[in-house]
């Protein structure tokens, strides 16, 4: 398979890369506001827009289509909203109330207008699941004018939305209107998520959401480059899942997808610099390995006193490591005072503490003494 | 028993049987995890299928439910990691283990009937006709066996571990101090939401599961305030939910899961409503009520300020006194009407005057409750006669 020759998979792989730039983009938003499941209840009650527009308008255009579960997954968004603020319902009930139920609403729809005599609604179904392969040339135009609109938006309000994801009262304070912001930028992530519902599905795209962001935040401590980072992910997720399903037969598209992503994340999870398990895992090893230094100084410093006027006397290893407990390793301590300047090697093989090591001693001391007092 | 009647079974038992677990899982905010759970179960059903090619063997259950449980325990092993908020977590497990689902049922199973359709939004028509037969003997329809089974199940835990459970949701930190382990209780819950969901899935599909699972209980808890009664009114809502939801598919000749889903949804968009006291309509009669509270106040407060001074004749006319309160002239007249209503002013006239009641409340308004224990009569100079005070309020 070819990715230039082909020209099914050049437009779904297209469709799959702008559906993962999107959702990567207004998904770290998404994901560090805590709002990560609200991508399953608005895609979920998305379902009734599409079947409503296309009975009222009887078109299967993806632009009238897509504005119909637009519709429906703001109006989903509201009730979310209304739900929480207005009754002691907690958040995560009313998304899974407003997803069923819209979801439900949706399926009523469906299977009425499949009893109908005309057949002009099949291929509503493959929202449910997503069927990327029916992808057409005027889908992949309309997610892209679409997907571009919903990141210029993100781009030029940056700061703002910045702001209002990370401290939203100090945003407020700042006389920003808060409310209409928050309203703007679930909407953009309604935007994010209808492109997608054709290729992935409704269950799906609430991965296309989340994953993209989990990993890129475990990249990243920085909003820029997060948000970056979770684009090339989207991207590369949505070509590599697209060029997978196309060569392994009966590999169906947006749960490649999801499935590259998810093992993205787990990669990133286990690997990532810092903040990645295997990471931590290592660093704690470190540091239970590493000899604690202070008390092999202030034997050091313990021993300068036996020649006030010699303070750089060479005191033999021997020594110290009969002042220390067994299992201490003095050796390496020595050459970690030495590494941080606070001892020296003196020409006779001895050891003894630098000026700057007798000084720390003495901090050490005094600090020991002050919280024995 | 007629096929009607069966799938009425069905659907009654299974609401009841789903809103039981979904009441805990609503209070403990974790509503979301039926969602996930029984989405996620999906490749634990096909891998059973393939070692037993039999859609109707018990293992597919027992694989089912054994998913639903590794499925939380991957959820709180990345939450431990503190590396994912709660709800990513949720997010990144079930549509993994889903598309590994739809993956081997479309690669393996495509000529079986086992398809992302009937598991995700089920049909209850057909139940009918998948009857239990045990030597011979025709016993009913399968799922209704399956959800009594699992109904009796989640009755008998729930009792049995009742004020553990109780405990653990309402107050995790004190279950533990006591020593009983929250963990347990949450693992045995998840258990149970698990094994119900896996049931109802076969019957009504998983969003309708779902439905079930959280808007019954929901809607409970704005209509009680006690722990057992919303067990119950849960429980109950989600019976007549499914009886009503049946009611409508069968009217409207459309898909009974997403009926009996949306009639869940206008259950709670009633008790949302109409719920008394925690309800957008008493809510909203409450403010109304408390805003007249306050005019009439302003109001008494307003006239007592003027009353027996140069200008009483002009600031407490009638037909004037929205312009000195800044009030719109339908409010003023409200207010006004309210307060002649309960003998608070008098009219004479045009002008208003305060009664003797009046004065005592809108001494209440200025100088506060506790202070008002004196009769206001004791202290006729009480401020507010007070000419020379600036006019204008």
């Amino acid at each position: 398979m070819d990715l230039f020759g082909d020209y099914t998979l050049r437009l779904v792989a297209l469709g799959s890369a702008v559906l993962g730039a999107t959702s990567g983009a207004l998904g770290s938003f998404a994901y560090l506001r805590r709002q990560s499941l609200l991508g399953d209840a608005v895609s979920h009650a998305a379902l009734p827009g599409i079947v409503l527009a296309f009975m009222l308008t009887g078109s299967k255009l993806p632009l009238v289509l897509m504005v119909g579960a637009g519709l429906a997954g703001w109006i989903g968004t509201l009730a979310v909203q209304l739900v929480v603020r207005r009754s002691r319902v907690p958040y995560d009930s009313a998304l899974g109330i407003v997803l069923a139920v819209f979801f439900g609403i949706g399926l009523v729809l469906l299977t009425h207008i499949q009893k109908l005599p005309n057949a002009a609604q099949a291929g509503l179904e493959s929202f449910l699941f997503g069927q990327a392969a029916s992808l057409l040339r005027r889908d992949v135009v309309t997610m892209m004018v679409l997907g571009a609109c919903a990141v210029l938006i993100l781009v030029l309000v940056w700061k703002e939305f910045k702001l209002l994801s990370f401290d939203p009262d100090f945003a407020s304070s700042l006389g920003l209107p808060v409310r209409r912001l928050d309203g703007l930028l679930t909407a953009l992530l309604v935007v994010a998520i209808i492109i997608g519902l054709q290729t992935v599905g409704v269950v799906l795209m609430s991965a296309m959401i989340v994953a993209p962001a989990a990993a890129a935040r475990q990249w990243s401590r920085r909003l820029a480059p997060m948000v970056m980072i979770a684009v090339a992910i989207g991207v590369f997720s949505g070509i590599t899942g697209s060029i997978l399903s196309s060569s392994i037969p009966r590999l169906p598209t947006g749960p490649t997808i999801v499935l590259v992503l998810s093992s993205i994340v787990a990669v990133s999870l286990f690997l990532a610099p810092r903040r990645g398990l295997l990471w931590r895992l290592l660093n704690i090893s470190a540091l239970r390995a590493a000899p604690d230094l202070d008390p092999v100084l202030m034997h050091l410093y313990a021993l300068s006193h036996q020649h006030p006027d010699d303070p750089e006397h060479g005191h033999p290893v021997a020594v110290l490591r009969t002042m220390s407990p067994p299992d201490v390793n003095v050796e390496s301590a020595l050459e970690g005072l030495a590494d941080r300047g606070l001892a020296q090697q003196t020409s006779d093989g001895g050891w003894a503490p630098t000026p700057i090591g007798r000084r720390e001693a003495l901090r050490i001391h005094e600090r020991e003494a002050g919280e024995e007092a | 028993m007629s096929a009607e009647l069966q799938i009425v079974l069905i659907a009654v038992v299974t609401a009841v049987a789903s809103s039981l677990p979904g009441t805990y899982l609503v209070l403990r905010r974790t509503a979301l995890v039926s969602d996930a759970i029984s989405h996620a179960i999906l490749p634990g059903i096909v891998l059973a299928f393939f070692l037993t090619h039999d859609l109707n063997s018990p293992l597919l259950l027992v694989a089912a439910a054994v998913t639903g449980v590794l499925t939380v325990v991957l959820i709180e092993a990345l939450l431990r990691s503190r590396l994912v908020p709660e709800d990513a977590s949720i997010g990144l497990v079930f549509p993994a283990l889903f598309s590994i689902g739809v993956i081997l049922i479309s690669r393996y199973a495509g000529d079986v009937h086992l398809d992302t359709d009937s598991v995700l939004l089920g049909e209850l028509a057909l139940a009918p006709f998948d009857q239990l037969v045990v030597n011979g003997v025709l016993l009913g329809p399968r799922a209704l066996w399956t959800m009594g089974a699992i109904l009796l199940l989640n009755l008998v835990v729930i009792s049995l571990a009742w004020k553990e459970l109780k405990l653990a949701t309402v107050d995790p930190g004190l279950a533990a101090l006591l020593g009983f382990s929250p963990v347990a209780m949450h693992y045995t819950l998840m258990a149970l939401v698990s094994v119900t969901a896996v049931g109802a899935f076969d019957a009504v599909g998983s969003i309708l599961v779902v439905a079930l699972m959280i808007a019954p209980p929901a809607t409970a808890y704005l209509l009680v305030d006690r722990f057992a009664p919303m067990l119950w009114v849960g429980a109950a809502t989600a019976a007549v939910s499914a009886l009503l939801g049946y009611a409508l598919a069968y009217a409207l000749d459309v898909s009974i899961a997403g009926s009996m889903a949306a009639v869940c949804g206008l259950a709670f968009a009633a008790a949302l409503l109409l719920a008394p006291r925690r309800g957008l309509v008493a809510q909203a009669r409450r403010r109304s009520s408390q805003r007249l509270e306050f005019g009439v106040r302003m109001l008494l407060v307003h006239l007592l300020h003027h009353q027996e001074t140069d200008r009483e004749a002009e600031e407490c006319k009638v037909p004037s006194l929205h312009r000195h309160l800044k009030w719109g002239e339908a409010r003023t007249r409200q207010v006004v009407r309210e307060a002649e209503g309960r003998e608070l002013v008098a009219r004479t006239g045009e002008l208003l005057r305060a009664t003797a009641d009046g004065r005592r409340l809108a001494d209440v308004a200025v100088v506060g409750e506790s202070h008002s224990q004196d009769p206001v009569s004791q202290i006729p100079d009480s401020g507010f006669q007070n000419p020379d005070q600036p006019p204008g309020i």
